[in-house]
């Protein structure tokens, strides 16, 4: 699982905005007998009879000084069991709006991306599950003015 | 035959009046005893229920489209409620609005802890466009853990139909009950 992100903050009345491009590179698998070694730390999520579909989220957990822990969704898509497995996006806007409660972005230097996913079965248990590995992201310490988005 | 028995006379019906009029008194009320025996039983775990899981209400039923494909109208979702569990991103809450009955059931996307375990958090059902503070209440921007029913843990589909159809048409509600009355208050102990 791969990130790479650029960002920069905007500035909005009263709290942070933050913007982040991300990439995401995925192999959602099929169980097959026995293990499988990849080379990066690629976590297997796996797709059986009992799993009708997987909801993956993009989140960024940090710290500010107004709230010890702050956690946002910024993309999330739905994967149905026979969709391609296979993610690739690249340079993708967050779906959702990267507010702060506060000014907690400028200058934060520890923004943690974590692909999460929550596996929806046919019937039973809903697990939440977080991918190992992990992007820190580190905002820049001035807001840009200027830019569209 | 026997009298009262109804055998090839009339069928089913008429067994069940010769039933009620050979029951004697002894017998009535031992049939009431059992049948609120069921209720109390049903009752206790249903109580049981709610201390276990820490939520005032274990077991509810999907009653909107907004989760979709995940979970449709008629389904049954399993809650708990743990006072130590935290609030997540990414977690599926039912949560209650102040002031209104309805529980609703959506993803948490943003939360924002403090130091001191208050917690705030903004919810948006899956096949919603945009996020849930139209349905908060008016000037209400995040939803509180006060605000939670519960926490979604296990889900089957379809079972919770049966309580949709009972609240929109009253009718089959008295129907059901009836024919599960009559059953219990008639039914005989080998």
């Amino acid at each position: 699982l791969r990130k790479n992100v650029e960002d920069f903050t905007g500035p909005r009345e009263r709290s942070d905005l933050g913007f982040v491009t991300f990439d995401i590179t995925a192999d959602i698998l099929n169980r097959k007998n026995g293990l499988q070694s990849f080379r990066n730390k690629i976590t297997l999520i796996i797709f059986d009879w009992n799993v009708k579909q997987l909801f993956l989220y993009l989140s960024a957990e940090y710290s500010t000084k107004n709230n010890a822990l702050n956690q946002v969704v910024l993309w999330d898509k739905i994967m149905l069991r026979g969709d391609n497995p296979r993610l690739s996006l690249k340079d993708m806007k967050s779906k959702y709006f990267f507010f702060d409660d506060g000014n907690g972005l400028k200058g934060n230097r520890n923004i943690t991306l974590t692909l999460s996913w929550n596996v929806v079965p046919n019937a039973g248990i809903l697990p939440l599950v977080t991918g190992s590995g992990h992007v820190s992201v580190p905002f820049p310490d001035t807001y840009e003015t200027t830019k569209s988005y | 035959g026997w009298p009262g028995s109804g055998g090839t006379r009339g069928g089913a019906a008429m067994d069940l009046f010769g039933d009620l009029r050979r029951m004697n008194k002894r017998q009535l009320y031992y049939q009431v005893l059992n049948f609120a025996m069921i209720v109390s039983s049903a009752l206790m775990i249903w109580k049981g229920l709610i201390v276990v899981t820490g939520s005032e209400s274990p077991i509810v039923v999907v009653l909107s489209g907004s989760m979709e494909p995940a979970f449709h109208r008629g389904d049954l979702l399993f809650l708990t409620n743990f006072h130590d569990d935290p609030i997540r991103a990414g977690e599926i809450v039912v949560f209650k609005v102040e002031g209104r009955d309805i529980p609703i059931v959506h993803r948490v996307i943003k939360v924002h802890e403090k130091g001191n375990g208050n917690i705030k958090f903004l919810t948006k059902g899956d096949n919603n466009e945009v996020d849930d503070r139209g349905l908060y209440k008016e000037g209400q921007n995040w939803l509180e853990k006060k605000d939670v029913v519960g926490r979604a843990r296990g889900f089957l589909p379809y079972v919770g139909m049966v309580t949709i159809i009972m609240n929109d048409y009253p009718k089959f509600k008295y129907a059901l009950l009836a024919v599960m009355g009559a059953y219990v208050l008639l039914k005989r102990e080998s």
